[in-house]
């Protein structure tokens, strides 16, 4: 097991490396400086400011200077907001994107579960079709059109909640139910799946043969291995949670750094999108370590045999 | 295969129903803008905001320009991104799994982790990235969404061909001296295509979505051009005072999506099920012969 994780953290470390370096080198390739502005500058003025953002050295030394730059953890200074580093502006965001995503993360863990658990046990009767035919128009909503229809529906037709914006606790109500819809649904039908699957192997009919309560059944014997597909679907979702939580951030006007990053893409501020692409690329690798962390302690062939 | 793909896109209500709606759209998107009577540029100035009526099926926007047109116009974008983004996704992801297949061992690890590892990168904020520095050029744009799709087709590609390239008649054109490049091209491609078109069914709605997304941050496709995803961005800025600019594109979003991703599930359960019957008929050819 342990070699297994070994290997897991190289790769997510080598995987790290080489987001960093294609996102360096096509902002680098990039045609026009990114003080090519309407009026020429003086040419005193461009060369101190390239000196000042390291623009001046071969290429291969900034390369290795930006490695040992995010090696310290500085992200750089802003090339558009001039008073701010990239640090700061992320450092700034990152609480309010994090706590969007993790509460959306586990109300897509709860509800997903416990619907697909409830639909999985009692396969084919009315309440499982009904759930899943649900969960099948959840999954085609995106979040493009959920998001704004929310806002449409509890904001301004019933106004029960405000539309964006924070300063209270209300202000936080929607953005993560909206972020995590599709996902309870994509959620509940794996484990649905999973768990009418589960219910069919030995394991389980020796533990209804020994006389064992349902729920320690299920506790105990069913979830840990009907979870499974679960867990490693996690990984992939990872990475559409957060773009679905750049989107989010957008129509909610939430401070976080995906409205960050989209505003630095809109203003070609180059060192602000490659500081937020290299933390979102941080926390997906980082989230993928851990769903196989759980996967090597749940999985007995893993846990054996590594 | 002929009737099994029927059975696949209109062997049921739904499948019907999706099968009709993904024609309408397409229909829509050659001859749509034709059909309203409007320019999706054109401003109306008698009916600026104006809710669906007769003359404006689906209303107009802030601007008075007629929404239909406008839609149909982004179908057209929408339908033109699936086809270049798919067919590049099949023009990578065919070759890279045939060739890793084909040559198994070390090759085949390697080229395999470097799929597994790409599949952690946040690709969508790399196309996004391409956008800023080169510029917000639609066919690159598009090309670029389908540089990044192909990592499932070549999974699967490479799965196929490992199971076949033991087979007989790659063995003979082996033994014959056949090239690498021959056997690769000649003889593994057309036969590991079929799957790998039936999963690209499914990279169809990815992309549209993708494409959506992108351009609904302003990121994507830009004005005069439009796509559904720059109209519920435009929608949702005008939702509280005139709703129907965000429902309509919303719903010509959702429901083509939709209907690809059923039509695709479909295809490709019928599929497995007819090649696990394949399959499975070669498994107990060998088992007799041996």
């Amino acid at each position: 097991m342990s070699r297994y994780l070994i290997t897991r953290a190289l790769v997510s470390m080598l995987t790290f490396w080489v987001i960093i370096s294609l996102v360096f080198f096509m902002v680098r390739a990039a045609p026009g400086g990114p003080f090519d502005g309407e009026r020429r500058l003086p040419p005193e003025v461009e060369a101190n400011l390239l000196a000042a953002y390291n623009l001046d050295q071969p290429l291969a030394r900034q390369y290795l200077d930006y490695l040992a730059m995010l090696a310290a953890g500085d992200l750089g200074p802003s090339f558009k907001q001039k008073d701010f580093s990239v640090n700061e502006l992320i450092s700034a965001g990152l609480p309010v994107s994090l706590g969007v995503g993790l509460a959306a993360l586990a109300i897509a863990l709860t509800f997903g579960i416990g619907i697909g658990l409830f639909a999985g046990l009692s396969p084919g009767t009315r309440t499982d079709q009904l759930l899943m035919g649900a969960a099948n128009l959840g999954l085609a909503l995106p979040s493009i059109v959920l998001a704004p229809l929310a806002v449409l529906l509890f904001a301004v037709w019933l106004g029960w909640l405000p539309a964006g914006g924070v300063g209270s606790p209300a202000h936080f109500v929607l953005p993560p139910i909206a972020l995590a819809l599709p996902f309870v649904a994509a959620i509940a039908r794996l484990t649905r799946g999973s768990v009418a699957e589960t219910l069919l192997e030995p394991h389980i009919m020796t533990a209804h043969a020994k006389g064992l309560p349902q729920r320690r059944i299920v506790i105990r014997h069913l979830l840990p291995t009907a979870l499974l597909p679960v867990l490693s679907f996690l990984g992939p979702a990872a990475a559409a949670l957060l773009t679905g939580s750049v989107v989010i951030e957008q129509v909610f006007e939430l401070p976080g750094i995906g409205r960050y990053f989209v505003q630095a893409a809109l203003n070609r501020d180059y060192t602000l999108v490659m500081g937020v692409v290299v933390v979102y690329a941080a926390f997906i690798l980082l989230f993928n370590l851990l769903v196989d962390l759980c996967y090597a302690r749940l999985d007995p062939r893993i846990r054996i045999d590594g | 295969m002929l009737s099994a793909l029927q059975a696949s896109l209109f062997g049921s209500t739904l499948a019907r129903f999706c099968s009709v709606w993904i024609m309408l759209v397409l229909a829509g998107a050659l001859f749509g803008t034709a059909l309203s009577g409007w320019d999706p540029e054109a401003i109306d100035w008698d009916a600026l905001e104006a809710g669906p009526n007769a003359a404006h099926w689906f209303g107009t926007d802030l601007i008075g320009r007629d929404l239909f047109a406008r839609i149909m116009l982004g179908a057209r974008v929408s339908l033109m991104a699936a086809l270049i983004a798919t067919s590049v996704s099949i023009l990578i992801g065919i070759p890279f799994g045939a060739f890793a297949g084909l040559r198994g061992g070390r090759t085949d690890q390697i080229m395999m982790r470097m799929v597994d590892v790409l599949y952690a990168v946040p690709f969508i904020l790399v196309v996004i990235l391409l956008m800023v520095v080169f510029g917000r050029d639609p066919l690159l744009f598009f090309l670029a969404l389908g540089a990044v799709y192909w990592l499932d087709i070549a999974r699967i590609v490479r799965g196929q061909t490992l199971a076949i390239r033991e087979q007989a008649y790659i063995q003979v054109a082996r033994t014959m001296g056949a090239g690498r490049g021959h056997i690769l091209f000649r003889h593994v491609v057309p036969n590991v295509a079929g799957p790998a078109l039936v999963y690209a069914t499914l990279t169809i709605p990815a992309v549209i979505l993708a494409e959506s997304f992108i351009s609904f941050l302003g990121l994507g496709i830009q004005e005069p051009q439009t796509s559904w995803g720059v109209l519920i961005a435009d929608g949702t800025r005008t939702m509280e005072s005139a709703p129907w600019t965000l429902f309509f594109p919303a719903l010509f979003l959702g429901l083509t999506v939709w209907s690809f991703n059923m039509l695709g599930d479909r295809l490709r359960d019928q599929y497995d099920r007819e090649t696990r019957g394949y399959t499975r008929s070669i498994e107990t050819m060998r088992a007799a012969s041996e």
